[in-house]
């Protein structure tokens, strides 16, 4: 591939800057420089030129695949003890949109030991066909197994785009299958779209920690492959009376490849238990002070029977565990509501909780960045606050005659084998 | 035990800046430092060096100047370090990088164990990890936090999941994910900063890797950036006036307007 600029044709207009997408673009002297280590040779730059045809980008035979042979919008059904995961249904959702739009059919792969009931779900949340491979090879989630499996539908059947949710399954299950198939993948996507033109699929996801988003595209292999962030999407409305077809794959006989084992699950305690799926979460940083006073955020939780979140410094610090952290290195959450008390607000937080439906920031710093995002502000000590704000919650709980639930801290293990 | 661990040389993310014009990250003057999930891999490489015996090996792909990275991880205690580095890799996606990586463990030769962060934070795909695993045909575990026991035919680790954590048996050769949690990062001592500075640190090229050209950099990568744009925040704030009670009475009215109490 080569892009070169026409220097006779160039004005220097700078329109081939605003439009690079990697700022490979720079004008010196009133001439376009195009810097060859950054430039992916998109084109972008060149579209921006086209009245002037100053950009000259010579594209090498890429080996395309196909792409009419390629049909098809496919879910992974992602499922835990014989529940679908919100993220798989969010998926359903979107995976509709998309399908219609290139009217093509949604479909959907299901794996799994007896999860006949579970199909029929999935139909009834917009699925035309749901691909049922049952075996008790797959009765719990092993990377080998579930990528030999997928890779194997994808390859007879050739679906056009294949998307799985973000989760801890999906973000281990995709790459691989993804890298077995070689083609592409984006990761945590928050956006989809069907291109119109081109009829690719238009994947947006955060980009540099959240400072920028990025649109991602995979335009000579297929299928396109995302993972999608949980509670992006919503849930579609479920229809008891669609029809849809259940495919029915036997692995009862065949031999699948595990050399992984889960050998016990320990899901933590009710206290800490799904931050990533709690509706109300009230998270505390740094502006605590000291640990001690990280319990008046556990009291307010408690209060909103939500989750309990902590800004990095805060988990640095010690005052509670890793598994309370939200942001880049912890977790995403979008609940309904997010309460961040005593944290300043770093764009590693931020992304982490951004796209929470309403968010209150308790605060003393007036310039704290978390006030940025914030629907609603208090500018205040986080010591002060947050006791009476629990205090007004269980009287408001106690008139609405709620009980304000009493969270359990036993961890239970179950041991499935050693 | 020999132990394979993949690092990447990340912007320092708390100092990113965006250039309002051309909506990219401006990378010159910010300066660069080993991925955070990376020391992590390390420093249980080197724990595992310590237990049982091997060598720790450290490998990376980019610019040349990534050999700085490279004799960070030396300075804590690895035995050879490995950079990546040809034009040809410039603009690899994680399909490309994954290709990229594995042609050069399979140069290196016998291991047991691949260790990489869960993540890098500039890219936050955690693609890289598993794609490799596939790429050198092996099994692996994401999001490690613990290792329990080790064997010459596997290891039992605990993964982090969204309910908790999963005790998972995993068999050798393989690779794992490493997330925060899994240990304390050590500080470089004087001795290995010394041996650090005198190391030689090999540099190999597509060519020494024997790498498919179709399958490196830009043209290896089904994926394309097209587009860039800064995230809007469209919340209309409002801040909340009057005593704390007054605030606190006035929230909890609005909460319970937009029906979430």
């Amino acid at each position: 591939m080569s892009i070169r600029v026409i220097a006779e044709k160039c004005i220097g207009c700078k329109l081939c800057v605003a439009a690079c997408p990697l700022g490979a673009v720079n004008v010196t002297k009133k001439l376009a420089r195009i810097d060859i280590a950054k430039c992916n040779f998109c084109g972008a730059c060149v579209d921006a030129c086209k009245k002037f045809t100053a950009i000259e980008l010579i594209r090498d035979n890429v080996q395309t695949v196909d792409k009419s042979k390629y049909r098809g919008v496919w879910v992974f059904a992602e499922q835990k003890e014989g529940r679908i995961a919100n993220v798989t249904l969010e998926l359903l959702g979107e995976g509709r949109n998309l399908a219609d739009k290139l009217s093509e059919p949604l479909c959907v792969m299901l794996l799994g030991n007896q999860l006949g009931r579970l199909a029929r779900q999935l139909i009834c949340f917009g699925a035309d066909k749901v691909y049922l491979a049952e075996s008790d090879q797959l009765a719990v989630f092993i990377e080998d197994s579930f990528t030999e499996v997928i890779t194997g539908l994808i390859r007879e059947h050739k679906p056009n785009i294949v998307l799985l949710g973000a989760t801890a399954v999906g973000r281990s299950l995709a790459p691989r299958v993804a890298s077995r198939l070689e083609t592409g993948l984006t990761a945590d996507c928050t956006g989809l779209e069907i291109d119109p033109e081109t009829r690719n699929l238009l994947q947006t996801r955060p980009a540099f920690g959240g400072n920028l988003m990025a649109t991602i595209i995979c335009p000579n292999h297929r299928p396109q492959m995302a993972s999608v962030r949980p509670k992006v999407f919503n849930r579609p409305q479920r229809d008891e009376l669609r029809i849809g077809r259940i495919v029915r794959y036997d692995y009862k006989d065949h031999s699948l490849t595990q050399r992984a084992k889960l050998l016990a699950v320990v899901k933590e305690s009710a206290k800490t238990a799904g931050i990533a799926e709690a509706e109300i979460v009230v998270a505390g940083g740094l502006g605590l002070g000291d640990a001690g006073n990280f319990e008046i955020i556990e009291d307010l939780a408690q209060a909103l029977r939500g989750g309990v979140g902590a800004s990095r410094g805060a988990v640095n610090a010690g005052w509670t565990s890793y598994a309370h952290q939200v942001g880049q290195t912890g977790k995403t959450v979008r609940p309904k509501l997010y309460i961040a008390c005593g944290i300043s607000g770093a764009i590693q937080h931020l992304v982490g909780m951004q796209y929470s439906e309403i968010i209150v920031a308790i605060n003393k710093d007036p310039k704290a960045p978390i006030f940025n995002v914030a629907d609603y502000s208090i500018v205040g000590d986080v010591l002060e606050v947050v006791p009476v704000l629990t205090e007004e919650i269980k009287k408001v709980r106690i008139e609405d005659k709620e009980p304000v639930m009493s969270d359990s801290e036993q961890e239970s293990e179950l041991v499935l084998s050693s | 035990m020999n132990i394979i661990v993949c690092v990447k040389q990340v912007p320092d993310t708390l100092e990113v800046n965006i250039n309002k014009e051309t909506n990219t990250l401006i990378r010159e003057g910010v300066d660069s430092v080993i991925n955070p999930f990376d020391l992590y891999a390390v420093e249980e490489g080197l724990r595992l060096k310590e237990q049982y015996g091997g060598m720790v090996t450290v490998l990376s792909m980019g610019p040349p100047q990534v050999v700085d990275t490279l004799r960070q991880a030396l300075s804590l205690g690895a035995d050879n370090a490995v950079l990546l580095s040809d034009i040809g890799f410039a603009g690899a996606d994680t399909l490309a990088t994954s290709y990229t990586l594995a042609r050069a463990v399979k140069k290196i030769g016998h291991f047991d164990l691949v260790i990489c962060g869960r993540q890098a934070v500039d890219g936050d795909t955690a693609h890289v990890g598993p794609s490799l695993a596939e790429r050198l045909d092996i099994p692996h575990i994401s999001c490690v936090i613990k290792i329990h026991e080790v064997t010459e035919e596997y290891m039992v680790t605990v993964r982090l999941t969204e309910e908790g954590t999963e005790k998972v048996k995993l068999s050798l050769p393989g690779l794992i994910t490493v997330s925060k949690g899994i240990n304390e990062p050590r500080f470089p001592s004087l001795k290995w900063k010394i041996n650090a500075a005198r190391s030689e640190i090999e540099v190999w090229s597509a060519q020494d890797i024997s790498a498919d050209e179709n399958k490196i950099g830009l043209k290896g990568s089904p994926t394309r950036v097209i587009k860039m744009t800064t995230p809007q925040h469209n919340r209309q704030g409002q801040v909340l006036e009057g005593s704390t009670q007054e605030q606190v009475t006035d929230l909890i009215t609005k909460l319970r307007q937009a029906e979430v109490l």
